[in-house]
């Protein structure tokens, strides 16, 4: 399933399907830009243990080789991450400008 | 094959021959000999169909919208309150796309509480985007739930079949059952392009902003005024099929009339009976059945109208605040293209019989006036 | 350590649920368990906002949006098109809030349960209206407030008891679960998905706006609610209840409210009342998982 970032745009009535129907995924939506603070895991300390990965209500933490990495695409900055994670190890710091 | 049958009967014929796949309904008074038949013939395994015995009309429309779109052909039927329950999913339907047919047995709506014919209940729902068929006799409704699948399925638009409580639902004549296998040369299977499907995974209904909102109900009336045509096309292939011959509207003697009776369901067969009657008396009438409510025939009311003098819509039902509602379809189409002096009659309303004389009665009140001098005028009511 | 659950997502991220939404956690881990073979009705909910305008959509699956009521009359219909049309191995789904669930949905709920029609259907339960702005509904809880429950007279009606009116309909399988578990809701739905006839399944899933609550709680709220016995976790499988998530010394209800600014008027003696209230229903409930 390919999670395709192009924007879509209809010009007139005739490209449209007769009803409402999704053409493409919400991945072309970047809701990093909610965030007012972000995740940052000190992967020294973490210990693999996927809590954070399941936790994510926006699937925006990816489990790449073992390890999460926080997809900053998409991540709101809610917070459960870090607040579940058993180690403390993931730091939620204010966005830079 | 000949049987004599009741119209609901006919119904639940037409849903067997037109191989409904899915079937959701809800008894109401008087259609419920629709389901029990349908019910005994899936239950013998002469339709291979899933029956849901819903709980209400509403969770009825609901299972229809959801079968129809898993690509499924679904069918329900019910009458006035029935009908008015499922008015949110009547838009639902049509805004789906939605190739459902739903048969209404035209009851008076309550309170108070009445079990009798009048058509308040579909014209009341005429502004869903259903497009509506008017039937006349047993076989005109056998035969529509077959051509409602046919022009459903093209234009994807939903189709109410229409007929009056007792005088045709529960009144027997001679049907006609065409052949399995006619019917299936004429009504291939549902195959459904925008079908959910699990290999090819979309939304549909999804929040919709200002932005295209109005693109897509332009496309709803652009199926709906496509639909006009393909329903004058199928009417002449249904007729090579089987036969037998349904326009959107069914002119009597109307090319030389100066008085035109506008009437639909079973009235329009009582009021060609009273032009014979007056038409042996002398007096030059004729009478015009409307069959299609939506999409509204208009040119077709134009053409069989331009030569009257007169025009007498009488109505089985009442826009309260204003008047009939055919009347105030008839007049619309008229507008700008015609002068003729339209009258309004509201007759039959809760049941109360049509007769002959009832049409002899009403032209011979119009025949004293020139033009209305009333936006409508009661018919036989007691004062 | 390896995950505790399927790696592939049907749900891709740039959703449009609220920062920490449970809903959102609850929908994830379901998709994990039911697959590529599943299709979704939602009533009118925060999911229906959630999955994203046309022309997008957040989910791998196919979804058919519809009316508030209607969610479990249009998953019967769906599956039975599906049994029509020969496919009949796809689960069909009704995912609803409390709303649609316990109130406006409760109809259709009752006649498909009662039809034992072959769905699953899903209410995610943040125990209010919350889509249209927090407004109560019949799953809130006893002394929240809710923009239609205002401080001065806040909820005093009990949280309608939706798990004991589905199994009044005696259902093959239904369960509870919390977003804080994802490993016990997974569990449960893997065994699920193989019963035919109908399934209920009850998650609770805080939601940070509505119940005034940190974002990044959602998931220790999720915990507390079982871990108090506020909301037991449990499945009743053949009329046979058992409690999947056991709570041997149950917190006080306090722990859980106050971290909640929806109770945060709440005198002692309405937290005692809650109390009581609490260790009643689950005293109830503990003679049923002892197979009384």
């Amino acid at each position: 399933m390919a999670k395709e970032r192009k924007k879509i745009e209809f010009q007139k009535v005739d490209d449209l399907p007769p009803m409402v129907q999704s053409q493409r995924s919400m991945a072309a939506n970047p809701t990093g830009s909610w965030r007012n603070l972000k995740p940052v895991i000190d992967l020294g300390q973490c210990i693999q243990c996927t809590i954070c990965w399941k936790f994510c209500p926006d699937a925006a933490i990816d489990w790449v080789d073992d390890n999460p990495v926080i997809n900053l695409d998409f991540c709101k900055g809610c917070g459960i991450c870090a607040e579940e994670c058993p180690k403390k190890c993931i730091a939620m710091v204010k966005e830079g400008k | 094959m000949k049987k004599v049958m009741m119209g609901n009967h006919a119904i639940s014929h037409g849903a067997t021959l037109a191989r409904v796949q899915v079937i959701a309904a809800y008894p109401i008074t008087p259609q419920t000999q629709v389901v029990e038949l349908l019910s005994e013939i899936v239950a013998d395994g002469k339709l291979k169909a899933e029956f849901i015995k819903v709980e209400s009309e509403h969770s009825a429309m609901a299972a229809c919208i959801g079968a129809s779109s898993a690509g499924a052909r679904a069918f329900t039927a019910t009458s006035a309150q029935g009908l008015a329950l499922m008015h949110e999913l009547l838009h639902w339907a049509a805004g789906a796309r939605l190739p459902i047919v739903m048969a209404d047995i035209n009851r008076a709506m309550a309170p108070p509480w009445t079990i009798w014919t009048d058509q308040n209940d579909s014209l009341s729902q005429r502004d869903t985007g259903w497009m509506q068929f008017y039937c006349q006799s047993n076989q005109e409704v056998l035969d529509s739930v077959i051509m409602a699948y046919k022009v459903a399925e093209k234009v994807l638009m939903p189709v109410m079949i229409v007929l009056d409580a007792f005088s045709l639902s529960h009144t027997y004549e001679i049907v006609d059952l065409p052949d399995q296998a006619l019917v299936d040369k004429y009504l291939p299977p549902f195959d459904y392009k925008y079908k959910l499907n699990v290999s090819d995974p979309h939304t549909y209904g999804g929040l919709t902003t200002p932005d295209w909102y109005m693109e897509f109900r332009v496309k709803m009336q652009e199926a709906m005024e496509q639909a006009l045509g393909v329903i004058k096309k199928e009417a002449v292939e249904f007729e090579k099929a089987f036969g037998r011959r349904y326009d959107p509207v069914e002119p009597y003697m109307v090319e030389d009339a100066d008085i035109v009776l506008v009437t639909s369901g079973t009235a329009a067969s009582t009021a060609r009976f009273a032009v014979d009657q007056m038409r042996q008396k002398g007096k030059k009438v004729g009478n015009l059945r409307m069959r299609l409510l939506r999409p509204f025939p208009f040119a077709d009311v134009r053409e069989h109208l331009k030569n009257a003098k007169k025009v007498i819509v009488v109505d089985r039902n009442i826009s309260y605040g204003y008047h009939g509602i055919w009347a105030q379809e008839v007049k619309s189409a008229l507008y700008g293209h015609s002068k003729v002096p339209v009258f309004n009659f509201i007759a039959g309303l809760g049941g109360r019989d049509i007769f002959p004389e009832t049409f002899v009665n009403i032209v011979n009140q119009v025949k004293k006036m020139k033009r209305p001098d009333q936006e409508l005028y009661w018919v036989e009511v007691k004062r | 350590m390896k995950p505790t659950l399927p790696l592939e997502e049907l749900m891709s991220p740039g959703h449009l649920a609220c920062q920490g939404c449970g809903a959102g956690i609850a929908m994830r881990t379901t998709l994990k368990a039911l697959g590529h073979d599943t299709i979704f009705t939602f009533p009118a909910c925060c999911w229906t906002v959630i999955d994203g305008p046309f022309p997008y959509s957040c989910l791998e699956v196919p979804l058919l949006h519809m009316a508030f009521e209607a969610t479990a009359a249009t998953a019967s219909g769906i599956k039975a098109a599906m049994n029509a049309l020969g496919k009949d191995k796809t689960t069909i789904c009704g995912w609803a809030g409390d709303g649609g669930t316990f109130d406006i949905g409760l109809q259709a709920l009752s006649g498909a349960a009662e039809r034992n029609d072959d769905i699953f259907y899903f209410c995610y339960d943040n125990e209010a209206y919350m889509n249209t702005g927090i407004q109560r509904s019949g799953a809130t809880p006893y002394g929240a407030w809710t923009t239609t429950t205002p401080v001065k007279h806040f909820k005093k009606e009990l949280k309608k008891s939706i798990d004991d009116i589905v199994a009044a309909h005696k259902v093959p399988y239904q369960a509870t679960a919390s977003v804080a578990y994802p490993e016990d809701l997974y569990k449960k739905l893997l065994k699920a998905k193989d019963i035919r006839g109908f399934k209920f399944i009850h998650i609770i899933a805080p939601c940070p706006p509505g119940w005034k609550a940190r974002p990044e709680d959602t998931v220790k709220l999720a915990r507390l609610a079982v871990q108090t016995g506020i909301f037991p976790v449990f499945e009743v499988d053949g009329g046979k209840y058992v409690q999947t998530m056991k709570t041997p010394n149950r917190k006080p209800v306090l722990d859980y409210l106050k971290l909640q600014g929806r109770f945060k008027h709440l005198q002692e003696s309405d937290v005692a009342d809650i109390q009581k209230m609490v260790d009643t229903r689950y005293a109830e409930l503990e003679k049923r998982f002892q197979g009384c």
